[in-house]
């Protein structure tokens, strides 16, 4: 062996090392967290001095007078607050580095020939920054959809788990997404009433595409994802030599991924904020009426918000929009989320609508803070928490499995160093599925170099 | 939804966004995209101001024919009546706490803050027990009135992206008065100061304008009596983008510079015997009359900056949105330069990449002067909350900043950075009654203002639903007086 060959010997070996101490195992431990502020997620105020225990990556209890099975260890968080993680719907947590460098970024595809069949499961990036600093912020599950941009229609969402591992899919194509207000009447060519025949003329393409082609509504196959236990097939795999008709606008992949959609078993989300949008998009159902719809955005929802309770649709709501940003908001106000829930509307709030996910605690807070200001509806710290855990996760088809801290439900636990509504409290320790996470990331490394100034020794590039 | 609609990696990260830089990048970007005293006066000091003593721009702005300022202040204090604050926490700005304090105003002017013991006879009296009384809040970074809502293209004022270099704009000619924004910042911010600056497409992009969030018919009467003038600068990405992706000079970072420097160059050589707007204003800048508001997120950069007004004899007043000022907060507290800071935006640009939760701790640590900005519609309505992120990302790095001074980053320190801070921005004798009482801890998520005063008039009473004012453009629309 030469000496270049020793020299290469000893560089794959201290990368080996490296990659062993990044990628490092990571298993699901059995633990119990005690004399903590627990807030289960299930809208229900916090209970003090309460414990919860997780085993198997499940939670097994939680709530006061809960005991420790023997054996497991035990979390003394006294002075801490514990949750279940937070669950950001609308999110692009994977999907980008830097917004404005366009090579890094896969939120939309203006470009693209395809439209609904544009599924984000392969392009989601676990390792991605943005990943990092959700997960140290508290947040353990995301929908992250690629935005409409060529077409009313967005494609198929994810719901993903932000875990330090490479597999970040908890459902893949749990979604589709179309967008039915201005900026969808633009998409469609300048009017909503085109967005409209657009729109009914896509799901019947869909509907004739999904029957002539015999496209089977129920998974034939074995699940790909060992967490997803209810993936649907991919229609747009099918294959089949079905005709279709000379004026079909839809490309076959696009009308195969839309069968799922009219036939009820991919829900829809709707971005949709006036009163009038909101009405006309619930009004879909007369005549597709498998619809499984959730309304996004929904700045006007609270003029409407019976008619939405009453076709039992939620909502993703932009939390504290309260300007008149385009004509279609004119209405808009922070007590939008409260006027709904007050009707009975199931409401999360919508992360897609802050700076970046990783505030919709504050978000959350902030309807609290509502409910002491005259004239406003606000939330009940217990119905805030909801709208940024269970009721997210039951939206996302996680009902009873996360955003709650339920017997069964998956391990997404975080321990907060304060009320996790108020704003600067942030987690201390996460865990997702049980696995406890790192939360190390480039903003707490850039923390640690520049903690202070000094240079006397060596240039801050070799602090690290 | 909104300006984003041509930007859709921002879209889907802000639909909702207001203006400024964001409103900036959807339009340009082509792609997707209690310690008391010493330790809070010895962090505030680190806050520059304008450089003659006494004499405002407005002074020595060009006059008209009559002799006069053009475009002059209108404005006047509305009526109010004599207030005494009484049983609440107050925090005045400078770092100072009072329990159970009492603040008295009358006329305008705040006559004392002081404790339980301040005779309260012939004042109404108003039960602040369990609230707290702040000084106005004051946001150095706005785009209200010059991207206004509804964010239509009619709407876009913002920017006279035509040129890298335009110091002849001012942002006041651009301002719309019926801003719906206006009546959200007072409402749920506190806001009873604001500046309005012109956008960051251009490496010089005009004059900025200072005005009471007091609603008018007019601009001239929401003009800030005896502001000085600020003039906005960019360095980086945007004026290089902008102007590099048409052809022409600056496409790069070095030729932000050699522009920059020559228009100083050009500016020195201005004798005024033949008026010229621009230079104007440059020569303004030169005599420490305006208020250098430069743009600039890298530290890099804003290094480079500094020596350029060392080379051509102005002053850097504050750097905005200055994401990675705390790698150099010693060089800022040496040049006396401001940091007008978000408290976590990051990520969206390149030149944002390195935004850091500590910033605003890590500047204090090393003695330089942290203000808290907007530059957003709606987060213009939060600024005591980013604040409070802001102090506690430094407590969790072992920093601890008292809440006394933590108010001082959207009050005095936003003040002093405007020029305004002998007329506002602090709670003390002689000074403007521009007053918030909240009803919680103001660094709390869970408190809002419930009543505020500009000049000792009440104009927002939580308690009184039509003490708040409504913008024209709301009259006769769906939600015309709401909470909002």
């Amino acid at each position: 062996m030469n000496r270049f060959s020793l020299l290469l010997a000893g560089a794959a070996a201290a990368l080996a090392g490296a990659a062993a101490a990044l990628a490092g195992p990571l298993a699901a431990q059995d633990f119990a967290i005690t004399n903590a502020t627990v807030a289960t997620g299930d809208g229900s105020d916090p209970v003090e001095n309460a414990t919860v225990v997780v085993r198997g990556g499940r939670v097994v209890a939680a709530g006061s007078g809960v005991a420790v099975p023997a054996g497991v260890q035990t979390i003394d968080g006294a002075g801490s607050w514990v949750t279940p993680g937070l669950v950001a719907s609308v999110t692009s947590l994977g999907l980008w580095d830097v917004g404005a460098v366009s090579e890094s970024n896969d939120t939309s595809a203006g470009n693209s020939p395809f439209s609904a069949a544009l599924d984000v499961a392969p392009a989601i990036n676990p390792n991605s920054q943005h990943i990092l600093v959700h997960r140290a912020a508290g947040v353990t599950r995301a929908a992250s959809v690629t935005m409409p941009s060529s077409s009313i229609f967005g494609g198929q969402g994810s719901i993903i788990d932000l875990g330090a591992d490479m597999n970040p899919i908890t459902r893949a194509r749990a979604f589709q997404v179309v967008t039915l207000g201005e900026s969808g009447a633009r998409l469609a060519g300048g009017s909503r009433a085109s967005t409209h025949a657009l729109f009914r003329n896509a799901l019947r393409e869909a509907n004739q595409f999904g029957e002539d082609g015999q496209i089977p509504g129920v998974a034939s196959r074995p699940a790909e994802q060992s967490t997803g236990d209810d993936l649907p097939i991919d229609p747009r795999l099918a294959d089949n030599q079905t005709e279709r008709g000379d004026d079909s606008l839809l490309t076959r992949f696009d009308a195969a991924a839309l069968v799922p959609v009219v036939r009820g078993e991919q829900q829809l989300y709707v971005m949709v904020e006036r009163a009038s949008d909101i009405l006309a998009t619930l009004a879909l159902k007369r005549d597709f009426p498998r619809l499984d719809m959730v309304l996004v955005g929904a700045s006007e929802g609270w003029l409407v918000a019976r008619e939405i309770a009453a076709a039992n649709v939620p909502v993703i709501a932009d939390g504290l929009d309260d300007l008149p940003t385009n004509f279609e908001e004119l209405a808009s106000t922070q007590s939008n989320i409260g006027r709904m829930v007050k009707a009975g509307v199931r409401v999360a709030i919508n992360a897609a609508a802050m700076e970046n996910p990783r505030n919709l605690n504050q978000y959350a807070g902030n309807l609290v803070a509502l409910s002491r200001v005259p004239g406003a509806d606000g939330l009940s710290w217990g119905q805030a928490f909801a709208t940024i855990t269970s009721v997210p996760a039951q939206i996302s088809g996680l009902s009873g499995r996360a955003g709650m801290l339920t017997p069964g439900g998956m391990g997404d636990v975080v321990m907060w160093d304060g009320d996790p509504l108020e704003v600067g409290s942030m987690p201390t320790r996460v865990f997702i599925d049980g696995v406890e996470q790192p939360l190390e990331n480039h903003q707490s490394r850039l923390k640690d170099r520049y903690r202070d100034l000094d240079t006397s020794d060596l240039p801050k590039g070799y602090d690290w | 939804m909104g300006p984003g609609r041509d930007a859709p990696a921002l879209l889907i990260q802000t639909p909702k966004r207001g203006s400024g830089e964001w409103g900036f990048m959807a339009r340009y970007l082509k792609t997707p995209l209690t310690a008391l005293g010493l330790i809070a006066a010895a962090a505030l000091a680190g806050c520059s101001t304008t450089g003659t003593d006494g004499e405002t721009a407005s002074t020595r702005a060009p006059t008209t024919a009559s002799g006069e300022a053009p475009y002059a202040s209108t404005y006047k204090p509305y009526p109010g009546r004599p207030t005494a604050l009484v049983g609440a926490t107050i925090y005045d700005g400078r770092g100072q706490r009072i329990d159970n304090g009492t603040v008295l105003f009358r006329d305008g002017k705040v006559v004392a803050v002081g404790d339980a013991s301040l005779a309260t006879t012939g004042y109404d009296r108003i039960d602040g027990t369990g609230k707290f009384v702040t000084p106005g809040v004051i946001d150095i970074h706005s785009h209200l009135g010059d991207y206004p809502t509804p964010s239509v293209d009619a709407h876009s004022d913002g920017n006279e992206a035509t040129s890298p270099m335009t110091p002849e704009v001012w942002a006041e000619h651009s301002v719309w008065p019926q801003d719906p924004g206006f009546t959200r910042a007072l409402a749920n911010g506190g806001v009873t100061a604001l500046q309005i600056l012109p956008g960051s497409a251009n490496l010089t992009g005009g004059r900025s304008v200072t005005l009471k969030n007091v609603s008018s018919r007019t601009v001239q009467g929401m003009k800030f009596p005896g502001a000085p003038y600020g003039m906005k600068m960019a360095c980086g990405e945007n004026p290089k983008r902008v102007y590099g992706g048409r052809g022409r000079m600056p496409s790069t970072r070095m030729g932000n510079f050699a522009v920059n420097r020559q228009m100083w160059l050009d500016a020195q050589a201005y004798d005024g015997k033949k008026r010229d707007l621009g230079k104007e204003t440059l020569k303004g800048v030169l005599d420490g009359d305006i208020l250098i508001h430069n743009h600039c997120y890298r530290a890099d950069e804003m290094a480079l900056v500094m020596d350029m007004a060392k080379e051509m004899g102005y002053k850097v007043t504050a750097f905005h949105h200055a994401v990675e000022a705390y790698k150099i907060g010693d060089l800022l507290r040496e040049n006396d330069v401001c940091s007008a800071i978000w408290a976590d935006w990051y990520g969206f640009k390149m030149e944002a990449y390195d935004g850091i939760l500590e910033n605003a701790a890590f500047l204090r640590q090393a003695g330089a002067c942290v203000v808290i900005h907007s530059d957003d519609a709606n987060g213009i309505q939060r600024l005591n909350q980013e604040a409070a992120k802001a102090q506690a990302a430094g407590r969790r790095a072992g920093i601890d900043i008292p809440d006394a001074e933590v108010v001082g980053w959207f009050t005095y320190n936003a003040a002093k950075a405007m020029g305004i801070e002998e007329m506002t921005g602090s709670l003390e004798a002689g000074k403007m009654a521009d007053v918030v009482l909240w009803n919680g801890d103001p660094l709390s998520v869970y408190s809002r203002p419930e009543k505020v005063w500009v000049d000792g008039a009440l104009l927002f009473d939580a308690m009184d639903r039509k003490r708040r004012p409504v913008s024209d453009f709301e009259l006769g629309q769906p939600g015309e007086g709401d909470v909002k």
